[in-house]
């Protein structure tokens, strides 16, 4: 029994850890965008919140906000309308080319975005798209389409058949189908992916980076320049900047928290 | 109604075909032919119609250019070997529920969805030569000189541990609590200890979860980028494969020959996907799921 006890130990020890570590690494970034001057002492001795209007002004974070809401929302409805009937077909029939599919599906989600952003960056930029709003949300749905295939797929599969069915018994036409019966029931998967999609859409760095140009960066995207420009701008404004950046991801997280559990936000692992 | 029963092994009608379209047109638009277009112009570095491996010839006998090979490789394995190990152990412990799973699991998602670019800014401050870790361990005199532990090798693994550990931990431990329980105490009745119960019970099952966690975990560190920019030395000793690539295409603009290190990178990332498929067929294993929690 001791032995189980210590193996207990040692992992709450080891997560304990982790999250104090988590913490260190938010707070800090929370402490600074609010400290006047700060250097070499546990806590700043002086404390504003000039950096958060300094932040807003000077990053244009009230544009950024604009344009990160409007490629996000614009994501998730793309992705969903799109997304919607793929996964109804993937999860009602069989057909030959089922696995096929399904892999060309994944792959994308498997393939680090780096990987493939680098030639759809230059086929973008090639059509005279790289660099705009639209190019931006292009290139982050090439992801997000097969998640929300792949959190649909589920929820269509849990709906019966037969209530399909008996409607089309009953005289239901399709659209009819689509509209009574399947549209009210795939109320908390369209909910579920939609939140799924937003989150990982208002995150994304890589495929938004390589497709940002001057006047379509995604918050993330600013983020990063400014940390990289190092040295321009002073660290308190911009750790006001990724306070702001941390308020918009957790807000939609913890409404996402509400339907979804946290082993959802993950791959699933499959037997096969 | 022309069309009104569907069994199980329906075919493919115009209705199917018609949903399908859409996201196949769109995987395909923006996702494979990109690829295609990217192998493509990676074999004509002039302009015109020549045919040339001239961008690999290039890359393979620029010594900076191959060894971001290697560097992308340091930094991916031990981070990927470490993550998986310590996830694994976690997990396994876990996987019949713990006091506050549900909170603890609800703090891991946080730095999954905050993002690489935010953690990165974090340990910047927080593992910094002024940061709070380096004041606590100067404060209690065990060191006396500030560790260095951003802009160099550590701070890249660092941040790829803080942001792929609970990716793979929660992914571990989905699975491992998928496991049927009945097996285990079926063990344990018939006289297994702890240890011969993992052994040779409990990581048979886990094993092709485990490769499959394996392989992505590697997948994504291999395409380190942000974290190698902000927390390493892009210009050195982290100058990743993606950085090299990255830099061609956007300061360099030679779109042919960043073209040629992406191709390079995917297949880095392919050729270790074969390695661990192929360990996976070597261990033909009946997985027993389904009746555990969840």
């Amino acid at each position: 029994m001791t032995r189980g006890r210590l193996w207990k130990l040692a992992i709450y020890l080891f997560l304990l850890g982790f999250i104090l570590n988590l913490l260190g690494i938010v707070s800090h970034v929370v402490v600074s965008s609010f400290a006047k001057r700060w250097f070499g002492k546990p806590l700043p001795p002086a404390f504003t919140t000039d950096w958060f209007s300094y932040a807003w002004t000077n990053f244009e974070l009230g544009q950024v906000l604009f344009i990160t809401v409007f490629i996000a929302l614009a994501v998730v409805f793309i992705a969903l309308a799109i997304g919607f009937p793929a996964a109804y077909i993937l999860a009602r029939r069989n057909f030959n080319a089922k696995p096929l599919l399904l892999l060309l599906y994944f792959l994308p989600l498997l393939i680090p975005q780096m990987t493939y952003g680098i030639p759809l960056a230059t086929t973008l930029y090639r059509f005279g798209i790289g660099g705009t709003v639209p190019g931006v949300i292009l290139a982050v749905l090439v992801p997000m389409v097969p998640l929300a295939v792949f959190i649909l797929l589920p929820f269509f599969e849990q709906i019966s058949q037969n209530l399909e069915w008996s409607a089309s018994m009953l005289g239901a036409s399709r659209f009819q189908i689509f509209r009574r019966i399947l549209l009210p029931l795939m109320v908390p998967g369209l909910l579920t992916a939609g939140l799924l999609v937003l989150v990982n859409t208002i995150s994304n760095f890589e495929l938004a980076f390589l497709l940002a140009g001057g006047g379509s960066q995604t918050l993330v995207v600013a983020l990063y320049y400014n940390v990289f420009a190092g040295g321009v701008r002073p660290v308190y404004s911009i750790d006001a900047m990724a306070v702001i950046y941390m308020c918009v991801v957790l807000s939609v997280l913890l409404i996402a928290l509400r339907f979804v559990r946290p082993t959802q936000m993950v791959f699933k692992l499959d037997r096969s | 109604m022309a069309r009104a029963r569907t069994d199980e092994r329906s075919e493919l009608d115009w209705v199917a075909v018609l949903c399908l379209a859409p996201s196949l047109l769109y995987v395909f638009a923006m996702f494979i032919y990109p690829f295609m277009y990217g192998v493509y112009i990676s074999l004509q570095p002039l302009k015109g119609d020549a045919w040339s491996i001239k961008n690999y010839v290039a890359f393979f006998s620029d010594a900076y250019q191959l060894v971001t090979i290697k560097t992308t490789f340091l930094l991916a394995l031990p981070t990927t070997v470490v993550v998986v190990l310590v996830s694994l152990f976690l997990a396994y412990g876990m996987r019949r529920g713990i006091w506050l799973e549900r909170t603890i699991t609800t703090i891991l998602v946080l730095p999954i969805s905050l993002g690489v670019i935010f953690l990165s800014e974090g340990i910047l401050g927080f593992y910094g030569t002024n940061g709070w870790l380096n004041q606590m361990l100067l404060g209690a005199g065990i060191i006396h000189e500030p560790l260095e532990l951003t802009h160099n090798f550590t701070g890249v693994i660092l941040s790829l541990f803080m942001q792929n550990f609970p990716f793979c931990f929660l992914m571990l431990l989905g699975y491992i609590s998928g496991i049927d329980p009945s097996l285990e105490s079926s063990a344990r009745m018939l006289g297994a200890g702890p240890w011969t119960i993992f052994r040779r019970v409990m990581l048979p099952l886990i094993a092709p979860g485990l490769i499959i966690a394996f392989a992505l975990v590697f997948v994504l560190s291999f395409a380190v980028f942000p974290s190698a920019v902000m927390l390493g030395q892009p210009a050195g000793l982290t100058r990743t494969i993606s950085i090299a690539a990255y830099q061609q295409a956007f300061e360099q603009y030679d779109m042919s020959y960043a073209s040629a290190i992406a191709v390079i990178m995917g297949l880095c990332q392919l050729a270790a996907l074969i390695v661990i498929v192929a360990v996976r067929r070597r261990m033909t294993i009946a997985t027993t799921m389904g009746v555990g929690k969840r």
